[in-house]
């Protein structure tokens, strides 16, 4: 169990965490026709839209209760009140989620009731569901605002005492419950490789439905153009079993059981030839059917490319920056294939820590990540792309992982999850690795003769023009 | 901040949209409003200065999701891309232990990166529990003998326009006249060149895009004493009350710096901007103007000549691939200008453009420009943009990143003239990046593959063989 360092440095240099209030977005916008409004100033919202846009370059509905200096002061539930019936005129959204921000919750707002009176004045909105939820920006980060969410989304979505439907453990549907750190690629592989033991998966939060980039036939919509429908959450309790991915899940995850009767299966992550087999066991079991070939056949591909690029990743020293799902998920398949975690910085506390294959882990920003890589001798990092000036200055390659990829396209489509997403990821930092290699250095005899005349070695006409 | 000072910096007197009814910062609308807030907007307005350390005094979500994200360039420091932030935590809320918490960070900082300043911007949640940043910026300065400012910009003040004239504002109250400019350099001078010092306000070096102009500065003599922020140095804004004149660029945001060094330092300044070839002439020509010397209006009109001449030869070959073709233009306020007249000379029609932020003296100058056929858009929604362009049989889209994805989603040719872009545009140089970008998406084939139907959607022509063979005989 490694030991966790607490942040001691008054100033964060070059943070590596982002807001609950993002995290809270980002969950809703993995649900269908739906738009979050952030309870905060305007610039909240703005901040949280340019953040994910350039991620995931998409277009991002979100909204804004837009608290000015009276509102700030005074009270701003009138704010609150007239910002979901703007929202519900003007496009009719399935689901409004409301998360809170570091504004509102020092002000002392309290949703819940602010959504009650909303349903009191205007009773004609009321196929719109609202859900509150509270994420203070001054504390957690991007992924506990994501559980807090889906958390909210179940606690006011699925009735209490539902129960589970009769019939439902003949039911054919998996429940999947999701992590931040599950990318568009991530879940649409999940849902494959669920859909390979003849069950149908109902994934909570759907990003990859939404979020996946895809044209579609109309020019523009002001809600997101797919997720987890409003009546597939509610039909949570018509399944076989919930399959939860990430440990910042499980307080969601205990809720939805609670709630829906389902018996649910654990998973921390989906990376590795351990993971993968854990859940691939355990979608046999729950389907009864047997590991068809296809996926026998991908595992046998990633057990030949851990062959292949073993010495590449053996004792290869790496340097990890991300929130703790994630975190813990590169650690544990980087450590399985023989990589030792130099360097670990968590954005945030979280339990999950306790099983990452590292002497110790830093509670703090890339700064910390910077220096200690440095110190350690670093051979590769794996952060976000705030990280490449990191790696240029450390001189070392960067793979991209977790929030945000602005100067990465495609990196929210990547596959990590799974047997292809763990071989594609060995192969990428193989290369990684042989691009970097560091040669020797010549040596001279001093006894040498006769190498004078030795030209430089003539460079290729154009070298020295290309630079990546 | 109180109420009545940002009243008064909303009250700016030489911004043209004050003197008419339509205030041009008027009050949000809470689940209809676009934009960021007034410390978005103070942190654009000087992030770019380089060798200063920025701490954002607030939570996460404040710096967590801003830092780095602009295209400003510098020639030499990179200590503005360095994000620093107090991230309060919980703790320090409930315990009123930000103010502790920030003077450390300010040593932390001026420990560890050695800046020339260090500029404090305070956010939301400080500004709420009554933080008082401008007391621990003058505490932190007597004892670390670096200069401190606070920049009190919380996000719940207002607007992103807002917080550009508050970031001016405290550059005015606090660096603006703590130096004189060193003399001019000997290895500098070259003879019959006499030096004239200028400020540019509002140039942000986007992309490096001013070093597309700043050469031809050099060949004129004039010495920039300081870039109000691309490319700045703290030395260089602490002696911007010695210009002889300043332009302020497009954007009218930090007009009230312009206005003050006017009132206070009698250094005269103009609005203009380095978008087409006109206006860039046409800025150098109102330098020459207020600088009042012959020679040097002179020398300015041989070289407008000269780079007059050499750019439209270089655009020659694309004109007639963008000639005629149908423009949608939407960035509001005053910027639209130097775009649209930018776009005419390349021979392209603008077919309506957005005037969301204009005044109606603006909207006049739209109307002389662009003839009185012109559409004006006031509703910027991705909607309302698309019907404009279908309307009026559009070609492309010209607008800020916010629009990017709304255009790309359907599928219509789409070019981003904002701060997040990552080409200049400035100038004459710029010109000609600008056709060809314009050109690279207008004439892409990808657009043709996009909008087919796959074929298996496709309808078949009356009369296809495969349609009809199963058919039964008539």
């Amino acid at each position: 169990m490694p030991e966790i360092l607490k942040r001691a440095k008054p100033l964060a240099v070059n943070p590596l965490k982002a807001s609950q209030p993002i995290g809270a977005a980002l969950a809703f916008l993995g649900l269908r026709r739906t738009i979050p409004m952030l309870h905060g100033s305007q610039g909240c919202t703005a901040f949280g839209k340019v953040f994910l846009v350039r991620h995931f370059r998409e277009p991002i509905p979100l909204q804004t209760t837009a608290m000015d200096q009276v509102s700030s002061i005074m009270s701003a539930d009138e704010n609150v009140i007239e910002g979901l019936r703007v929202l519900c005129e003007k496009s009719r959204p399935e689901i409004i989620g409301l998360p809170t921000t570091g504004l509102s919750e020092t002000q002392g707002c309290d949703v819940p009731r602010l959504v009650r009176e909303f349903r009191r004045r205007h009773p004609q909105f009321s196929t719109t569901a609202v859900v509150p939820v509270n994420t203070p920006d001054y504390s957690g980060c991007l992924e506990s605002g994501f559980a807090l969410a889906v958390e909210a989304i179940i606690d006011t979505l699925l009735p209490a005492g539902a129960g589970r439907q009769p019939a439902a453990c003949r039911s054919r549907q998996l429940n999947v419950l999701a992590s931040s750190m599950l990318t568009p690629g991530d879940i649409e592989a999940i849902k494959g490789w669920i859909e390979a033991f003849g069950l149908q998966p109902v994934v909570l939060p759907d990003l990859d439905d939404s979020l996946d980039g895809h044209l579609i036939d109309q020019d523009s919509t002001p809600l997101t153009l797919g997720g987890t429908p409003k009546a597939a959450i509610a039909g949570l309790g018509g399944a076989v079993a919930t399959v939860v991915i990430g440990r910042s899940l499980h307080k969601a995850a205990d809720l939805l059981q609670a709630r829906s009767g389902v018996p649910d299966f654990r998973f921390d992550h989906l990376l590795g030839l351990d993971a993968c087999d854990a859940f691939t066991v355990t979608l046999a079991e729950i389907s009864g059917q047997p590991v068809p070939p296809a996926i026998e056949r991908q595992r046998a591909q990633l057990q030949d490319a851990m062959v292949d690029t073993h010495f590449m990743t053996g004792s290869l020293r790496i340097g990890l920056a991300a929130d703790p799902d994630l975190l813990v998920a590169l650690g544990q398949f980087l450590a399985g294939v023989g990589g030792e975690i130099v360097t670990a910085v968590a954005s945030t506390r979280a339990e999950v820590l306790a099983d990452l294959p590292a002497a110790c882990v830093c509670i703090g920003d890339l700064e910390d990540l910077e220096c200690a890589a440095r110190a350690q001798r670093a051979q590769i990092i794996v952060a976000n792309s705030h990280a490449a000036p990191s790696a240029q200055r450390l001189q070392v390659p960067l793979l991209r992982a977790g929030f945000p990829l602005y100067d990465w396209v495609g990196g929210y489509a990547r596959t990590w999850a799974g047997y292809r997403g763990a071989r594609q990821a060995l192969f990428d930092i193989a290369n990684l690795f042989l691009g970097s290699h560091h040669d020797i250095p010549v040596h001279r005899s001093i006894y040498r003769v006769g190498d004078d005349g030795d030209a430089p070695p003539r460079a290729p006409s154009d070298a020295g023009l290309v630079h990546h | 901040m109180k109420t009545a000072e940002i009243a008064e910096l909303l009250n700016e007197p030489a911004c043209a949209h004050n003197r008419n009814e339509k205030s041009g910062c008027a009050r949000t609308k809470p689940g209809a409003t676009a934009g960021g807030c007034s410390f978005d907007g103070a942190q654009i307005a000087l992030l770019p200065i380089a060798d200063v350390a920025h701490i954002v005094h607030g939570p996460i979500g404040c710096a967590g999701a801003s830092w780095d994200n602009r295209g400003a360039r510098s020639s030499g420091p990179a200590l503005y891309r360095i994000g620093m932030t107090t991230d309060l935590t919980e703790q320090d809320v409930i315990m009123g232990r930000g103010e502790k918490r920030l003077f450390l960070a300010i040593k932390q900082a001026i420990d560890d990166y050695a800046p020339k300043a260090v500029f404090l911007y305070s956010t939301c949640v400080p500004a709420l529990i009554g933080d008082d940043i401008e007391a621990v910026a003058r505490a932190a300065s007597a004892r670390w003998g670096v200069p401190v400012l606070p920049v009190d910009c919380a996000g719940f003040y207002g607007t992103k326009n807002l917080g550009n004239r508050i970031a001016g504002e405290a550059m005015f109250k606090y660096v603006i006249g703590t130096r004189e400019p060193a003399p001019v350099a000997a290895s500098a001078h070259r003879p019959g060149i006499r030096v004239h010092d200028v400020n540019l306000i509002g140039e942000y070096n986007i992309a490096g895009e001013f070093w597309h102009v700043a050469p031809l500065f050099d060949e004129l003599g004039l010495r920039i004493l300081c870039t109000l922020s691309g490319d700045a140095r703290f030395h260089e804004v602490q002696t911007m009350h010695r210009a002889q004149a300043s332009m302020v660029v497009c954007a009218k945001a930090l007009l009230n710096v312009a206005r003050k060094l006017e009132s206070d330092f009698g250094v005269p300044f103009f609005e203009g901007s380095f978008y087409g070839i006109t206006d860039t002439s046409q800025a150098f020509r109102d330098f020459a103007r207020l600088l009042g010397d012959d020679d040097l209006a002179a020398r300015t009109e041989a070289m407008i000549a000269r780079e007059e001449r050499s750019v439209r030869a270089a655009l020659e070959p694309w004109r007639s691939r963008l000639a005629g073709k149908r423009v949608l233009l939407y960035t509001g306020g005053v910027k639209s200008w130097s775009v649209v007249s930018a776009l005419q000379e390349l021979g392209m029609t603008v077919v309506a453009t957005g005037t969301k932020k204009s005044t109606e003296e603006d909207k006049a100058r739209i109307r002389e420009i662009m003839g009185e056929a012109t559409k004006m858009i006031t509703d910027g929604s991705p909607q309302a943009l698309l019907q404009a362009y279908r309307d009026h049989q559009a070609d492309i889209l010209i607008a800020g990143g916010r629009n990017l994805y709304t255009a790309l989603k359907a599928r219509i040719p789409f070019l981003d003239i904002n701060q997040e872009r990552e080409f200049g545009y400035a100038g004459y140089g710029g010109m000609l990046e600008l056709v060809r970008q314009v050109a690279l998406t207008l004439e892409s084939p990808v657009w043709q593959k996009v909008r087919a139907p796959a074929p298996w959607h496709a309808t078949p022509p009356a009369g296809d063989a495969l349609a009809v063979a199963g058919a039964p005989d008539a």
